[in-house]
Formats: structure tokens, sequence, C-alpha cells
């Protein structure tokens, strides 16, 4: 009966169009950009070998090292926010709203669909301080603090960026976490209350660690997508002021784009690939070693 | 990765229950703020967005930015639709979208049927394949792209930006469908078999009536991915008639000399609107469908 589900022409004719497409616009083009990463040049002027040049430009280029910096900062500070954000939502879902928290799941989730490049100009008028005070301003000079030029220094700008982002993705963190704490089986949280443990002492030593794969896998979804950031920097600060919230995705485009370097672009993307397999890999490794403990 | 669906919440006895009545109250108490707040903040800058789409450019810069519209200027919709363009750059948009999304949900069924249905050596080394084109920044493919697509001379029409997304939708689309046809025994088809059907007649006629809920939810994920997506757009899009919806609105205030707020809230409004529609009816399934597909990241 097999030989019905291993006919090689119907597996072909199935396949074939997906592979066909994903390799000549995924696979071939990754291995391509590699070999870019040796040469000098552009689609438009074409290529020069370049030996190792663009590596060892890697290794000196300031604006690299800041871009690094900045990327690396910025995902921690977003896997954190979000993370935190969405346990504590999920939390909140499951212990406290129980069946009423449908509506505000669906609602605290609805920004994750949002286009980013909406939101990020949205966030830039709503802590704009001219022509005219955003409501963030307003409301920090009604209460006494007077208002904060948010987009000028590096700093206030990257805090920005932070908050937006855990306001468009904590719910999503939200729904993925509250899927793991639903699983907790009831009998264990009955018998935690039976043996006299507090609210917080459950959650500290019962559902913590019993969700934690669940907060784990979230972790390395977050920090694989925060390394990646693009969209928000982009429609919220364009890198600026300066290049102070430029990260590694953004110089990159520049470098390629602006500057119509192709080679050292790619040199950069493949720095932004290997970031990401490496960090992936760590918070893997670091959580496989936790479970077995715990 | 499967996730849990979010409605099978179970009613469930709380470590405070039996506390005295004060305590519960007491929790009621604090509750409640932490909700109001919750729901200020989620729908504050959207309802802000949508009054000041409605103000006058002399209104916004004069008056505080909470206040409400002195006058309600629908005309800043028309004003965006029209002299901002965004008319033209929604149908770019649509007119790259529909037809990726039709490539991949086809291109992507199929590939799932065979990789999860099918029996062949090498499928598995094949699934990894396609999981390798999930982790991978795109940016490790713009520059090779750009360079093809210019020499074929592709640029300059909205084909680039249909092929991009075909291919880097893929391999998401493969491996959740994979995944959602090991729901389904094999003995199936082979039933199916056994009445005359041939494997590519059981697939289309069979099998795909079978997994339509998934494709409808992989759909809405691509959809969401594809329509938001700024980098693809932006690297392919050289051409001002050819932008997309996102980087149309990124440079929307070009469009006029100086920056007419009105205008440009409504573009943001009609941005925004449209995703946030299609979730009003289907958010179950999108939420659904989104956390099922997390490894993206």
């Amino acid at each position: 009966m097999h030989r019905v589900l291993g006919d090689r022409r119907a597996i072909l004719i199935l396949i074939g169009p997906a592979l066909l497409v994903y390799s000549l616009i995924m696979l071939v083009p990754m291995v391509w950009s590699l070999g870019y990463a040796f040469t000098k040049g552009n689609a438009i002027n074409g290529f020069t070998g370049n030996g190792v040049a663009n590596f060892e430009r890697l290794l000196t280029d300031e604006a690299v090292h800041e871009a690094l910096w900045f990327t690396l900062k910025y995902a921690v500070a977003v896997t954190a926010g979000q993370v935190v954000a969405g346990y504590l939502l999920a939390l909140l879902y499951v212990f406290f709203l129980k069946k009423a928290s449908a509506l505000i799941r669906t609602l605290v989730f609805f920004p994750v669909i949002l286009p980013t490049v909406a939101v990020g100009l949205l966030f830039k008028q709503m802590f704009q301080v001219a022509p005219q005070n955003g409501p963030v301003n307003a409301l920090l000079e009604a209460v006494g603090l007077g208002s904060v030029d948010w987009f000028s220094d590096g700093g206030n700008a990257f805090w920005v960026l932070i908050l937006m982002d855990v306001w468009r993705s904590m719910g999503f963190y939200a729904v993925l976490l509250f899927a793991g704490l639903v699983d907790i089986p009831d009998e264990v949280l009955e018998s935690a209350r039976l043996d006299g443990a507090s609210g917080l002492q459950t959650i500290r030593h019962i559902v913590l660690p019993l969700s934690l794969p669940v907060l784990m896998s979230s972790l390395i979804f977050s920090i694989n997508g925060t390394l990646k950031v693009f969209d928000s920097v982009v429609a919220l600060t364009n890198g600026g002021p300066g290049n102070d919230t430029t990260p590694l995705t953004l110089y990159m485009f520049q470098t390629s784009f602006t500057y119509s370097d192709y080679g050292y672009g790619s040199a950069i993307a493949l720095l932004l690939t290997v970031l990401s397999l490496v960090v992936s890999l760590v918070v893997f490794r670091l959580s496989r070693r936790d479970l077995t403990k715990g | 990765m499967s996730v849990g669906t979010p409605e099978k919440l179970s009613p469930r006895a709380l470590p405070l229950r039996t506390k005295p009545p004060t305590r519960r109250r007491l929790r009621g108490l604090w509750i409640k703020p932490i909700v109001a707040v919750l729901l200020v903040v989620e729908l504050y800058p959207l309802l802000w967005m949508f009054l000041t789409s409605l103000k006058s450019n002399d209104d916004y810069l004069n008056n505080p930015s909470w206040s409400l519209p002195t006058t309600w200027e629908w005309g800043n919709y028309t004003e965006a639709w029209t002299t901002g363009n965004i008319g033209l750059y929604v149908q770019n948009s649509l007119l790259a979208v529909l037809p990726s999304l039709a490539l991949i949900l086809l291109m992507g069924t199929a590939a799932g049927f065979a990789l999860q249905i099918m029996v062949w050596k090498g499928r598995s080394v094949t699934l990894l394949l396609f999981l390798a084109g999930i982790m991978v920044p795109a940016q490790m493919i713009l520059l090779p792209l750009f360079t093809v697509y210019f020499q074929v001379g592709l640029s300059g029409t909205l084909w680039p930006l249909i092929l991009t997304y075909t291919g880097s939708g893929l391999p998401l689309t493969v491996f959740m469908m994979a995944t959602y046809y090991k729901t389904i025994p094999r003995e199936m088809f082979e039933a199916a078999t056994l009445d005359g059907a041939g494997i590519l007649r059981s697939f289309w006629s069979i099998s795909v009536p079978m997994v339509r809920n998934a494709v409808l939810t992989v759909g809405l994920v691509q959809f969401f991915f594809i329509w938001n997506d700024l980098l693809i757009a932006l690297t392919f899009t050289n051409n001002q008639d050819l932008r997309t919806i996102q980087v149309g609105l990124l440079n929307f205030s070009g469009e006029f000399g100086a920056t007419q707020y009105g205008p440009l809230f409504a573009a943001i409004c009609i941005n925004v609107f449209g995703t946030l529609l299609i979730y009003l009816f289907l958010n179950q399934k999108v939420m659904k469908g989104l956390a099922g597909g997390a490894v993206k990241g």
C-alpha cells in the first residue's frame, strides 16, 4: 500500500514547486551573500574581489561596534520587558481574571497585528515635543514634571523604543505563556493550597518552575526576533539622533543602499546571522541545563 | 511548536479562594485598577490617533493634543487617500500581497502534504532545509536578490516583491502545514486509493478540505507578515509608484510641503484600521495562528 504514498512523480509535483522557489529565493542567495562578503561593489557597477578586507573592517569599524552594542542592548531590554510583562499578564489572566479573561486577552493582543510603521509613527507623535506637546509630554507637564525632548537624546529615544516594542508585543507573549500556565494541573495547585501556601508562594515555588519550559521557548523566540529589529527603529527614530539608535540591520541597509557597498553590507548581514544563531544556541543550551537541574 | 489553544481555560481553584472574605475583597480592589490601567494603555493611543486624524492643521498646532477636534475634518481622509497617494499604495500592497499569499498557501500546503503524508527517503532532511529559512535574517538574501532582479530587468515592477514574499513565506508555511497534517492518519489516503482515487486527487479533494481551517489560519499569519513588512518593500520599491502602504506611510509627509498632521494621522488610521477590521472578525484564529508560528522571530 505504501507504493501509492511513495509515488515519486506525485511527490515531485507536490513538493517540487515549493522546493524550487524556496531554493532560488532563499537558499541560493544565502550562499551567494557569503560570496559577496569577499567582494567590493554593487548591482549597478559590478563586483571586484576584495579578499578578507570586509572582515578586517568589521573588526575596526566603530560604527559596527556601536550598532552591535545597540542591537544587544535593545534585544536584552525588549526581551526582558516583553517576557516579564507577558508573564505578569498571563498570571493575571489565569489566576485573577479566570473566565473573564478572554476579552482582555483579545484586546491586549491586538497591537501585535498592527503595522509596525503605523505604530512607530503614532508613538513618535505621542512623545513629540514640537510643534505641539504630544499626550505624553502634556501629561508630564500636567503633573508638574515638565516636558522632555525624547528624540534629541539617544538614551531617551532608546527607552521610547523599548516602551513601544513592549507595548506592541506583550499581548503576544501573554497568550504564549498563558497556554503554558493553563496546562498546569489543578491538583498541583490544589495541594499547594491545602498545604497552606500563600498566593505568592504558590507562584514562586509551583507555577514558576512548572512554566519554565514555555518561558524558555518564549525567551528564544523573543531574542531571535529582537536581534533582527528594523521596522520599529526606522519608523520611530530612523537610527537617530546621529546613529545612537542604529541596530546592525539598519546599518547593513544603509551601507548597502545608501553607500552602495554590497560587499561590506553582506559581511554585516553575515555577522547578524552568526549572532542570532549563536545567541539562540546559547539560550537553548542554558534552558536545557536548567531544566535537568530543576 | 504546538501551543495549546487559548480557549481551553479551565475553572481553577484559587489559592486565595478560602481566605477570609476581607482578603478577597481586597484582592478585588487592586485587580480592577490594574485592568483599568491596562485598558487605557491599550486603547488610548488608538483613540488619540483617531481623534487627531479629524483635526485641521491649525487645530492640531494651536490646541492641546488631548483636546477633541474643534471641527471634524473628515476631508483629511480624502486628502490622504488622493493627494497623499495612500489609495495607490494600498492598491500596490494588495497587488503584491494577494498573489504571494495564494502562491505560498498552494505550494506550502502541497509541500506539507508531501513531507508529512507521503513516504520517501530524505523527507526529514528536506523539512530541516525549510526550517533553516525560518532562522536566517532576511538581510542575508536581499543583496543577491536585488542584483539578480536588476540584471533580469524586473526592477521597476512588483515582481521582486511577489517573488521574495513567496520565497520567504514558504518555510514557516511548510513547517506549519506539515504539523497540521500530522493529525490526519495516513490510512485515510490509503483507503481513498482503494476506492480508486489517485494520490494527487486525494491530496486535492480529501486532504485540502480537511485542513481548510489550518490553511485559513496560516494564511492570516502570512497576510500580517507580508502586509506589515517594511524591509523587503523598502529594498525593492525604488520607484515611487511601486510603494506599498508601509513604505508610502513612512515617506508620507514628503507628499506635502510641510507636514499636514490631519492627513498624516488619517493615513496611519487607514493603515491600522484595515488590519484591525480583520482582527475584529477573526481574532481567535489570528491569536492561535501567530502563537503557533512563534518560531519565526
